[in-house]
């Protein structure tokens, strides 16, 4: 820059000031994380222990096990896969709903503008954070033990797993609400459950019902596998196909999933636009 | 409705009932840093009080020490009998559902129609199933639909509070606050948020209110001009204290300056 000179408040001196983005301290240190990353990749990789066979063979297996389930039975579907389906949805559907209602307490427990105890806020958390850690599968596993396999023990897995994600987002959306209406209504008198009910209430609604939904739409998905563990639905039917080596007959059930989880997919889409 | 009743049942000399007596409220936010220092004031029974003075200086804290929407530190506020500062729990909502208020930012639940925000008005009084079940006593319906005619909002009622313009709103608030059948009404900065000319209409319709429920009316407002023009009473206030009290006519331009402080912007 031939002009630099002629710059107001240019240094008097000619001495022109520097400007770095980090100092050489931040810049070992950014140096150091990057070579870190690059030896985490490279000792996860020797770790994976790649069997040279089966991965040449990869692509030629991939299209044998599509060609064995080539032509897709479709005759199997009304014989089993259509109640397979009904009970996959079915699960999910109640699963969801009992979540809620077993969630939003929880997530009044959580919220710090709701309940004012610190204690009462943690075992809340403490709530969500268990039941949402341990998978779907490890709880349909367990409660298959307790109550026998069904699609019982698939729904109660599918109602405890999701309460976790359910209560955390729905705690927060009620920490979310302005506090101003509430404010009013305190100044109005109203008690503390009218003011839950007319304050609270509207302003989380929108972000509940969104949250139910997405939560139906990810509990289809999960629901379907259930099967596979005991749990009841079209997981039982795939779990049957594959080890009767009825390849026809698995492909029919992950077609159907595919179709499920689309149309899951586009139905929970159109009514969340119109929600929010 | 008695809120256009005239205001002939009460007679002028029995006003000692109806006034509200705050004596050494003080609130520290964080102890030993005084936001209100040991105010003491009597606001009478009828009337609008406007309490002037700068961002920051306590008006703010005051108003809402009266109806414990902030606990003060120590102190009494006397009204109807009651010392409110000494209130919980359900004795405190019942003298609050006696206290109107209105507030800056309108505080409407936005997503409620006109009516359902008027009716959260009587939520104090109403069980909390009917509110629940929108199941309100029809004299409070009807009662809604008589204070939206008479602030201008008769054609709103189904619309959602969130649709309707900033003085539409405050419209609303009011409205609210009348719903309570109050014996005071609260408005903390109940313009800041409006053009002039709304704001005008707005101040208007406080004091005609008030005026008409025959109740005192307890104004905290930035514009100077605006207190002067609708209020009884001035106050003023600076760094937690009253510097000032009197009617509108005698506030001076060396009050202004002990309220507000500086020196140029007067001119």
């Amino acid at each position: 820059m031939s002009a630099a000179g002629a710059l107001p408040g240019g240094p008097a001196g000619g001495e022109l000031r520097r400007w770095q983005r980090f100092t050489p301290l931040e810049r070992v240190a950014r140096t150091g994380f990057y070579l870190f990353a690059l030896l985490a990749v490279l000792w996860a990789l020797r770790t994976i222990e790649i069997i040279p066979e089966f991965l040449y063979d990869a692509p030629h297996q991939t299209v044998d096990l599509f060609a064995r389930m080539w032509p897709i039975d479709w005759s199997w579907y009304p014989k089993v896969v259509h109640a397979a389906l009904m009970e996959t949805l079915h699960i999910a559907t109640l699963g969801t709903i009992l979540a809620v209602a077993l969630a939003a307490p929880v997530a009044l427990l959580v919220a710090t503008n709701i309940t004012h105890s610190v204690i009462l806020n943690t075992f809340g958390k403490f709530i969500l954070v268990a039941t949402r850690s341990v998978h779907s599968i490890m709880w349909a596993l367990f409660f298959v033990a307790v109550f026998g396999p069904g699609a019982l023990a698939g729904m109660l897995a599918i109602a405890v797993h999701s309460i976790g994600f359910t209560g955390k987002f729905l705690s927060e959306a009620i920490e979310e609400a302005r506090p101003g209406p509430i404010e009013a209504l305190k100044a109005v008198g109203a008690p503390p459950l009218a003011i839950l009910i007319k304050g609270y209430w509207p302003q989380v609604k929108p972000a509940f019902l969104a949250l139910a939904i997405f939560r139906w739409d990810i509990n289809i998905r999960e629901s379907a596998v259930l099967g596979l563990v005991g749990g009841g639905g079209l997981g039982m039917a795939l779990d049957t196909a594959l080890s009767n080596l009825y390849w026809d007959q698995a492909g029919l059930v992950l077609f159907v999933i595919f179709v499920v989880v689309i149309a899951t997919e586009i139905v929970t889409t159109t009514i969340r636009s119109r929600i929010l | 409705m008695d809120a256009s009743a005239p205001s002939l049942e009460t007679p002028a000399g029995n006003d000692a009932g109806r006034s509200l007596t705050i004596r050494n409220l003080r609130k520290e936010y964080s102890p030993g840093k005084p936001v209100l220092k040991d105010v003491s004031v009597t606001i009478a029974g009828r009337g609008m009080t406007a309490i002037i003075g700068p961002s920051g200086t306590g008006k703010s804290t005051l108003i809402r020490c009266i109806n414990r929407l902030i606990d003060p530190t120590s102190g009494e506020i006397i009204f109807r009998g009651q010392d409110l500062a000494k209130l919980r729990g359900k004795e405190l909502r019942r003298a609050r559902r006696r206290i109107g208020m209105v507030f800056q930012e309108y505080n409407l639940v936005e997503r409620l129609t006109v009516i359902e925000n008027l009716l959260c008005g009587r939520l104090g009084y109403v069980p909390v199933w009917r509110a629940w079940l929108r199941k309100f006593p029809a004299a409070d319906v009807d009662r809604a639909f008589h204070l939206l005619d008479a602030v201008g909002l008769g054609d709103f009622a189904n619309q959602r509070a969130d649709q309707l313009s900033g003085g539409q709103r405050q419209r609303v608030g009011i409205a609210r606050a009348l719903m309570q059948e109050p014996d005071l009404i609260l408005a903390d900065e109940p313009t800041s948020s409006l053009d002039p000319k709304t704001s005008v209409e707005i101040m208007e319709l406080i004091a005609q209110r008030a005026g008409e429920r025959d109740i005192p009316a307890v104004v905290n407002i930035h514009n100077v001009e605006l207190g002067r023009r609708f209020a009884d009473r001035i106050i003023g206030m600076s760094k937690g204290e009253i510097v000032f009290d009197g009617p509108p006519n005698t506030l001076q331009d060396s009050d202004l300056l002990a309220i507000y402080g500086g020196q140029g912007w007067l001119e």
